[in-house]
């Protein structure tokens, strides 16, 4: 089991055609990740990945030929928007956008609309999510996640495989990681993907990556406290050393106001019973500790 | 990106808010002809101007950035004063001359971007003139706090019931009307936040000498959304080139994201979760990052090459720590990178290198002939980056 995607996972890609779209298409693909279709306005009719994968003009021709029931989003800053609307127009209930570059205010109406239609967003700016053996989607190197039982939830892209990789070296496998997006407008924050973990029977720990800026950490934490007290989890946050007002590469990654330090959120985090690690490369010892012995 | 008052005053006259006549000085001359026009105004109830100085940093007045003149000769002494000032290490190039406002009451109003809710977020206070953040501490049952709705905006009873909420009185009309319209502004221009502190109700003097009391913007803060700015090219002129460090221009220049700081060991890495990482192992290896640089996915040699040179600039950089996870970013093409920065290098500088993820492999190999020093983990790398440091110190 795993949780977001999996085995039941039926994937169509927005924007397969394209340079980005189709390099990522291919390795999930070759990552075995159930992909059935691709949409590219105006190309319907071909084949993409050499002749593998049939495109569709709109995801709902999509869906109604192939019953794809997750997206994945790799269409230009511009037009991803309206490529998410898309989706949850043709009945689709898991979507990630993985485009960066999205003006914070499109994302607002857009992120309404898919908790009015009961879909789930992932990202914007998101390096997507793995479940190791089942899926694939977006861009986690296929290399670096092994199958288990521990749960990775995540907002950045390299730093997440740092995690991950240091996991599976150590020879804790996951059953889920999934990278939410760096953006201050996204769908899905740290505590949406704990309530998942937390109803998956195939996760029994918990690896919660964090940075600087906002309260969605702080959040999480609060709530694994009370509904997955005998979880075993860790967690790791970026920025202790970033100086106040300067928006560090993430639009969200930005100390305002004495807010969201890296001070307070880890303060947090062990007060809700994590174990914070100072490098990533701690995480698996400090699971272990933590009584966690998959 | 931040702008200046003056400029964000305008994109608010675009929008139809009513803010009190101003004009910009770049020279002493330039502000006493503008201070000349507001002092013969009727309508000016003080008989003074107001001589801002135009810097994108806070604290303009107690810097000595703001003050009040009585006559043309005070004005261009007073602009020649703030015009010779450094504010936290910005030149003022430019001032703003207005009529000084008799100031009958000041509030606060924003609209923000609401991370937390996914929303806007108007805040407003009848505490105006003073920082919010400081109200927030002091007085917090005196903040309003308001979300917008994420599809229909801000009807008007949304916007009047914002305005009785904050405490306009008798100018609630006007108060609904303007957070209308910074919530226009804040849409029009793809912007973060547009602040006005404060919003003031002024005196002013009807052509027949009669006073007048009106709901003004007396100040305006606004800082716009930088992934938006492509489909705004208009207000790329509002940049100030001094606010930014030459490095954040040709940082931008090769699609890098580089932040100055204030160590000396220089860091190149892929994802801004990661470079924040490799900072914060740099400190607790013992050492001081010089900056934090983010090459971005799927960089390619000469983008490589490019944040190299910038980090290099910095004078105080004694090693430089290389540290690439690749997934989209390609470990050969960043080792290709490194190598032929290495060859144009003017200064030279012990670089640890750390290449982990797709073709790592090539890129070691590529390494390995070239004689870099690599580490196979972050620590490590921190680690031997530290003691490089340490060791050109000595």
């Amino acid at each position: 089991m795993s949780i977001l995607i999996g085995r039941d996972t039926r994937l169509v890609v927005q924007g397969i055609t394209g340079r980005e779209g189709e390099f990522h298409s291919r390795a999930m693909l070759e990552y075995g990740t159930p992909l059935v279709a691709g949409v590219t306005p105006g190309k319907g009719g071909r084949m993409a990945l050499d002749g593998k994968v049939p495109v569709f003009n709109t995801v709902a021709d999509a869906v109604r030929e192939t019953g794809a029931n997750t997206s994945c989003i790799f269409v230009p800053a511009g037009g991803a928007p309206d490529a998410v609307l898309e989706s949850v127009a043709a009945g689709i209930r898991t979507i990630f956008c993985i485009t960066e570059g999205i003006p914070a205010l499109d994302m607002i109406p857009v992120v309404e609309e898919v908790r009015l239609a009961g879909a789930r967003l992932i990202g914007p700016n998101c390096p997507g999510a793995t479940s190791p053996g089942s899926a694939k989607v977006g861009f986690i190197p296929g290399s670096i996640p092994r199958e288990g039982r521990v749960g990775v939830v995540s907002r950045s892209g390299t730093l997440t495989y740092e995690a991950v990789q240091a996991m599976t070296d150590a020879g804790l496998g996951q059953s889920t990681c999934v990278g939410i997006g760096g953006d201050p407008v996204i769908g899905t924050q740290h505590i949406d993907v704990l309530k998942l973990f937390a109803e998956d029977p195939d996760t029994e720990a918990l690896v919660l990556i964090g940075e600087i800026g906002g309260t969605a950490e702080e959040e999480a934490a609060a709530w694994a406290a009370v509904h997955m007290a005998d979880v075993p989890r860790v967690a790791f946050i970026a920025g202790r050393t970033a100086p106040e007002g300067k928006r560090m590469g993430h639009a969200g990654a930005i100390i305002s106001g004495g807010k969201g330090t890296a001070a307070s959120k880890v303060t947090a985090l062990e007060a809700a019973g994590f174990r914070v690690a100072g490098s990533p490369t701690e995480l698996p010892a400090l699971l272990r500790e933590a009584g966690y012995r998959g | 990106m931040k702008i200046h008052e003056a400029d964000a005053k305008s994109l608010l006259v675009a929008q139809g808010l009513p803010v009190p006549a101003w004009e910009v000085a770049r020279t002493p001359s330039q502000a006493r002809a503008a201070a000349v026009r507001f002092l013969a105004d009727p309508g000016n109830a003080t008989g003074k101007v107001v001589i801002k100085a135009q810097v994108l940093v806070g604290g303009r007045g107690k810097a000595g950035g703001v003050k009040l003149a009585a006559n043309a000769d005070e004005a261009e002494d007073v602009a020649a004063q703030i015009l010779a000032l450094e504010i936290k290490g910005l030149p003022v190039r430019r001032v703003l001359v207005g009529p000084a406002a008799e100031i009958v009451k000041e509030y606060y109003l924003s609209v923000l971007l609401d991370r937390a809710t996914k929303r806007l977020m108007f805040i407003g206070s009848a505490e105006g003139g003073v920082e919010i953040e400081q109200v927030a501490v002091d007085n917090p049952g005196a903040i309003v706090y308001q979300h917008t709705d994420p599809l229909l905006g801000m009807p008007d009873y949304a916007a009047r019931e914002l305005a009785f909420k904050i405490g306009f009185g008798a100018h609630w009309k006007a108060g609904a009307a303007i957070a209308k319209g910074l919530l226009k502004t804040m849409l029009a221009y793809d912007a973060d936040l547009v602040e006005i502190n404060p919003l003031a109700v002024i005196r002013e003097h009807n052509a027949d000498g009669t006073p007048v009391e009106r709901l003004v913007c007396l100040d305006a803060k606004i800082t716009l959304d930088d992934s938006a700015l492509p489909r705004h090219p208009q207000l790329e002129e509002f940049r100030d080139m001094d606010a930014e460090d030459p490095t954040d221009v040709e940082a931008r220049r090769y699609d890098l994201t580089f932040i100055k700081l204030e160590g000396d060991i220089g860091c190149m890495v892929n994802g801004a979760g990661l470079a924040m990482t490799t900072m914060d192992l740099v400190n607790r290896a013992g050492g001081q990052p010089a900056n934090f640089l983010d090459i971005g996915g799927g960089a390619k040699s000469d983008r490589v090459a490019a944040a190299m040179r910038l980090i290099l600039e910095d004078p105080n950089v004694k090693a430089i720590l290389v540290n690439i996870f690749g997934g989209i970013t390609r470990g050969d093409e960043v080792a290709k990178g490194l190598i032929e920065a290495r060859a144009q290098q003017v200064r030279d500088v012990p670089m640890v290198v750390r290449i982990v993820g797709t073709n790592a492999a090539e890129a070691a190999e590529l390494l390995e002939a070239a004689r870099f020093v690599t580490a196979a983990s972050l620590d490590e790398a921190a680690a031997k980056a530290v003691a490089a440091a340490k060791g050109a110190a000595a």
